[in-house]
């Protein structure tokens, strides 16, 4: 072996020189840390955000009566690559029925878990065993789209009633599912708001559109790109999930020097994207959805994430004192995520129909029908497809390190 | 069936006409970018030919396409990743002289080749080597092999979680040269060279060494090598040992383009990939895999600014693929470093 | 995960002492009807199993049973088509996902409401997907099968993820959005419900299974014709194959556009059961657990295959609590038993076929000695 270790000290030795080589030319870069992806246009923070002050408490008022086996069910992913927003929205509803469970000691309400893993092939399964469970009689889920394009008749035929707290798919709601509800807003409201912040608050006058390649990006893409009209015309691209190099479409991004690019799927790929941007000379501001907010995202792209602006049908969550520091007691300490209020204002709303002496699932898919309070994150009211009467889209960027909000954008 | 074909034609056609975003052939584009995809995809592609060295001597020697291969590279990732944190590298570049920065990424390096050289040859003890004991079946290696890599990446995932670890960002990429227009960068050259000369040396090693003559003897034919002499089993070791040197030092360069590179799964398609390259250029064949890595680096990057977005990538480097092995069976530069095969 | 029932069956594998070599050979020299009366009751049992649904091999409450078994069934029949690859004719193929995902895509681009082409009646599919696959298998397999192992595995595997990317490129596949809708069989039940519905695991499971035995009645009787020697052959030593004048190419293609047919069918069977066909799930892991199945359960061998089958697509839905370790364990699995048993649960037999069988029992008067030795036996040397 000492021959084999000789050869791997000359190899090491000469890669160094190499890495020396490439890194003369490098003086005074390494320092210059500030320079990274300035926003150019300021769009200050909003540390407030008014709690509606009629909004629906899961505790009730303490006196609920209810059968001891009365179950809602979550199913979502909690385990696989896509489990974080599903463990998001499971403990904004466990802290929810744990706040109601507390509060009623005549009503013990279950959560019972079902792991999809975010998988449309594996959900049908998991999906006929929790409509099959009679003392479930309301359901939260599920997260993605996809999955839900592949159950949304099994709960149909069930007639249990289901509010998922983040498919954002148009389609959805144009099965004719009676059960199916939405407590956000979806793509077809996203995108144009999103379009509208491009143009207007950021000001850009070209802008380059990039999609992943799912369900989700491409819609979202569809309808930014049919908003924004012909300051994206020509510069559009596409990317796959799992990818990692960027280097064809950040030239294709540096080519065009557009003023914002907007991309259309998750963090995971919009990451890497954005610093691989940014490495190339990119200094315009990059634009994504809430597939895109995350934290993740900002460790991920490291300081190339200054340039980024959000778009969330989504409620800052952590801007509600009182729900995030509750929130933390169910996480094991980490911060309300995207989607976590949802989860809970959807576990709340099955939670008051229990309360109010609903038994069966007919019942609650009834109350839930007819459903019209302020929640944590918006007036809950939906119309005849599941679709909510009215909804907002939040503005978000970074600043320091950290996801703020800059207001309501739509 | 001549009826039910051409009714799916008509309607082909049907589709077609709708307008297809999907697919373009845009010159323009290629022509104006050519040049920027060319060295962007020579700077990747030498990462995969780094990788492809791995799966290319354990096949040459051993005839065992090493699936999880990909895993002692982001093992090797994760290596540089705990090295960098713990020398105070995070999510912004370090405001670091030349000579300290290239310390600590020739230190990560070193790491990162011990960690991964050392997985190569855990892998080979514990896993490979009792089936050669068992004369065990040729699949029964590949099956094994899978379950390596299984095992490897859900130990990670059961550690570290689904996710990426934050970003490392060694240094901020300046351009060196600016030829016409066509810039490039510190990051690029230092990935280029710096793969190039470790595959260099590899090459030499084999050709020029006592050991390497060894190595290349095993590969020839096991039973006469053990007859002469060479010590087959210290071989096999040396050959993973290699490999995963080589995989520990791509998991650097790889974690320079793709800061957060560091993921339970962020092998596999990589190690995909550095496999058909090994393929390309011939398996067992030492420059067949540079070869094949460059190729694949920069006809991915080709056909994804050609065909109008970055999801034809992988599409047109496998199409390659398959296209040269129906024309060349044994890859570009043939099988050197294994038996020819009859 | 290998320890449940099959382990007192698959265990004491030494071939000359253990008792059930003495059981196998006895199964063996019972003449072909009496071994289908055998196994009239295992059959039934296996049409039982979702209504049974016996305590300790349930997976409820985490999975609905009988679509755990569709699922295992499903997953038998894949075993089944991808055996006559690997473990008749030896050709290795990676990329064996991509005739179920055309399969798939068959039944989902003729059936779907989101699909622009002409519609069909499910049922007519199912043979449709099997002519299409067959002949995507004769565009692969023409070129390629002149290759020989390793590269025949990469160029497979290359085109698995060519069907996969395609699928997620070409606009009208969809990719991820997907085609909702896919068609079923027909038929109510007396409520007027239909009974093939996607939470209906029975009625799939049946269909599956059903499909499964007359496939099952198909392969084993081309294993004991000529197509099947010429495979074995092949598989044993090409070259001396080739020789002794088996036209190789021509066999290899059979096998694997046969193979191809098999993938194609569960494919669109799976389209339909799930209703929704998208790009996701054609990937090389699932590839990989496609193969997996075949090796686990013995390559080679059809009621081995069956069983590796079932515990690879059985052992996830039933352990759900494992979730995260659940690969893991598999892998780890996947190591000690190539270490123990690297013919897989029940090997391939080396073994006379046809009326060799019976003249055999008469001349010697007592069944052949079968031998034990893995049929990917001689090749291992060259990995040694």
């Amino acid at each position: 072996m000492a021959r084999a270790r000789r050869i791997a000290t000359i190899a090491s030795a000469a890669a160094l020189a190499v890495v020396l080589a490439g890194c003369a030319a490098n003086t005074g870069g390494s320092s210059d840390t500030g320079s990274g992806g300035p926003s150019k246009v300021d769009v200050p923070e909003v540390t407030t955000l008014p709690v509606p002050p009629n909004a629906v408490k899961p505790a009730g008022n303490g006196q609920a009566q209810c059968a001891s086996t009365t179950t809602i069910a979550f199913a979502g992913a909690q385990s696989g690559a896509n489990a974080q927003l599903g463990i998001n929205i499971l403990n904004g509803a466990q802290l929810a029925v744990n706040q109601h469970n507390q509060a009623n000691p005549g009503c013990q309400v279950q959560l019972k878990k079902f792991d999809t893993e975010g998988d449309p092939g594996k959900a049908p399964g998991i999906v006929t065993q929790l409509v099959s469970e009679q003392p479930t009689i309301g359901a939260i889920g599920l997260p993605f789209s996809g999955e839900s394009k592949a159950t949304g008749a099994i709960f149909e035929q069930a007639g249990l009633v289901h509010l998922t707290p983040s498919a954002t798919n148009p389609s959805l709601t144009q099965n004719g599912w009676k059960t199916f509800f939405r407590a956000l807003g979806n793509d077809a409201v996203q995108g144009p708001a999103a379009a509208k912040f491009i143009t207007g608050k950021l000001g850009a006058k070209k802008v380059c559109v990039i999609q992943d390649d799912s369900d989700y990006g491409i819609g979202l893409a569809k309808t930014t790109n049919d908003a924004l009209g012909a300051v994206a015309a020509d510069c559009q691209d596409k990317v796959t999930t799992g990818q990692k190099d960027f280097s064809t479409v950040a030239n294709k991004v540096i080519a065009a020097k557009p003023d914002a690019v907007f991309y259309a799927g998750y963090y995971a790929e919009g990451a890497p994207l954005d610093q691989q941007l940014v490495t190339k000379g990119f200094t315009g501001a990059f634009v994504g959805p809430d597939g895109v907010k995350d934290d993740k995202f900002i460790q991920q792209a490291g300081d190339a994430s200054n340039n980024a602006f959000f778009t969330c049908p989504c409620v800052p969550g952590e801007l509600l004192p009182e729900f995030a520091d509750a929130y933390k007691g169910v996480s094991g300490g980490q911060a309300p995520g995207t989607y976590s209020l949802e989860g809970y204002d959807s576990a709340t709303i099955l939670l008051a129909g229990i309360d109010s002496g609903i038994k069966d699932r007919a019942g609650l898919l009834n109350w839930v029908t007819n459903y019209d309070k302020d929640g944590f994150s918006k007036h809950f009211k939906w119309d005849g497809t599941g679709e909510l009467a009215a909804t907002t889209v939040y503005g978000y960027k970074v600043q320091g390190g950290k996801i703020v909000y800059v207001g309501t954008i739509g | 069936m001549p009826v039910i074909s051409t009714i799916l034609l008509a309607q082909g056609h049907d589709l077609l006409a709708q307008g297809p975003d999907w697919i373009k052939f845009d010159v323009g584009a290629f022509l104006s970018q050519f040049w920027s995809d060319t060295i962007d995809g020579l700077a990747y592609g030498a990462i995969y030919a780094l990788v492809a060295m791995g799966y290319t001597m354990v096949y040459g020697v051993l005839q065992l396409i090493n699936f999880a291969h990909s895993e002692v590279f982001i093992v090797g990732a994760y290596a540089v990743f705990f090295t960098l944190s713990a020398l105070g590298f995070g999510t912004s570049a370090p405001n670091l002289g030349i000579a300290a920065l290239v310390g600590d990424l020739v230190l990560a390096m070193l790491v990162a080749m011990l960690v991964s050289g050392l997985v190569a040859v855990l892998l080979e003890r514990v896993a490979y080597r009792p089936l050669r004991r068992r004369n065990a079946p040729r699949l029964a290696f590949l099956i094994t092999a899978i379950g390596a890599s299984f095992a490897i990446q859900y130990a990670i995932f059961a550690w570290r979680g689904p996710n990426p670890e934050p970003a490392i960002i060694m240094f901020r990429p300046q351009p060196v040269f600016d030829i016409g227009g066509v810039i490039i960068t510190s990051q690029q050259l230092v990935i280029f060279l710096a793969a190039i000369v470790l595959m260099i040396v590899t090459d030499q090693f084999v050709n020029r060494t006592r050991l390497g003559r060894g190595l290349r003897a095993v590969a020839q034919d096991p039973d006469t090598a053990t007859l002469m002499g060479v010590n087959k089993e210290r071989v096999i070791v040396l050959t993973f040992l290699i490999g995963g040197v080589l995989a520990g030092a791509a998991a650097l360069f790889y974690m320079m383009r793709v800061p957060a590179g560091a993921q339970f799964n962020g092998g596999f398609i990589l190690g995909i990939k550095a496999f058909a390259a090994a393929v390309l250029g011939g398996i067992g064949n030492i420059r067949g895999a540079l070869l094949g890595g460059l190729l694949l680096g920069v006809i991915g990057n080709y056909g994804a600014t050609l065909f109008g977005n970055g999801q034809w990538i992988d599409v047109v480097a496998f199409v390659v693929l398959v296209a040269i092995l129906m024309v060349r069976p044994t890859g570009i530069l043939g099988e050197s470093l294994g038996r020819a095969r009859v | 995960m290998t320890t449940t029932s099959d382990r007192p069956k698959a265990s004491g594998s030494t071939p000359a002492t253990s008792g059930r070599m003495s059981m196998r050979d006895r199964w063996n020299s019972l003449p072909r009807p009496q071994q289908w009366l055998l196994l009239i009751p295992v059959v039934v049992l296996i049409y039982a199993l979702p209504v049974l649904n016996p305590p300790l091999l349930t997976t409820e409450p985490g999975t609905n049973f009988p679509l755990a078994l569709f699922d295992a069934a499903r997953f038998a029949l894949i075993a089944i088509g991808l055996n006559v690859v690997v473990g008749q004719a030896g050709l290795l193929d990676l990329g064996y996902v991509g005739f179920f995902a055309i399969g798939s895509y068959v039944a989902a681009l003729l059936t779907s409401p989101d699909s622009a082409l002409w519609h069909i009646p499910y049922l007519w599919t199912l043979p449709l997907a099997m002519v299409v696959t067959m002949f995507f298998g004769l565009v692969l397999g023409g070129p390629t099968l002149r290759l020989r192992g390793d590269y025949l595995a990469i160029v497979t595997l290359g085109f698995g993820e060519i069907v996969r990317l395609l699928a997620t490129i070409v606009g009208p596949l969809k990719g991820q959005v997907g085609f909702q809708g896919v068609g079923s069989p027909p038929g109510t039940n007396s409520a007027g419900q239909p009974i093939f519905t996607t939470s209906n695991g029975t009625a799939w499971y049946w269909l599956v299974v059903t499909i499964t035995i007359a496939i099952l009645f198909l392969v084993g009787n081309l294993e004991r014709s000529r197509v099947g020697r010429a495979w074995i052959a092949i598989r044993e030593d090409e070259d001396a194959a080739e020789i002794m004048g088996v036209a190789t190419i021509r066999f290899k293609l059979w096998a694997f556009v046969i193979g191809a047919a098999i993938g194609g069918l569960s494919g669109a069977l799976f389209a339909g059961q799930v209703g929704f066909v998208n790009n996701q799930k054609f990937d090389v892991p699932t590839s990989v657990l496609f193969l997996a199945a075949v090796v686990l359960g013995g390559s080679g061998n059809k009621v081995g295959v069956v069983l590796g089958a079932f515990v690879v697509s059985y052992v996830p839905n039933r352990f759900v609590e494992l979730a995260a370790y659940k690969y893991l364990i598999f892998g780890i699995a996947l190591i000690i038993l190539m270490m123990f048993r690297p013919q897989g649960l029940l090997g391939a037999r080396q073994r006379l076929l046809a009326y060799g069988r019976q003249a055999y029992l008469r001349l010697v008067g007592r069944p052949e000695q079968v031998s034990s030795d893995s049929s990917l036996r001689g090749e291992g040397e060259k990995a040694g």
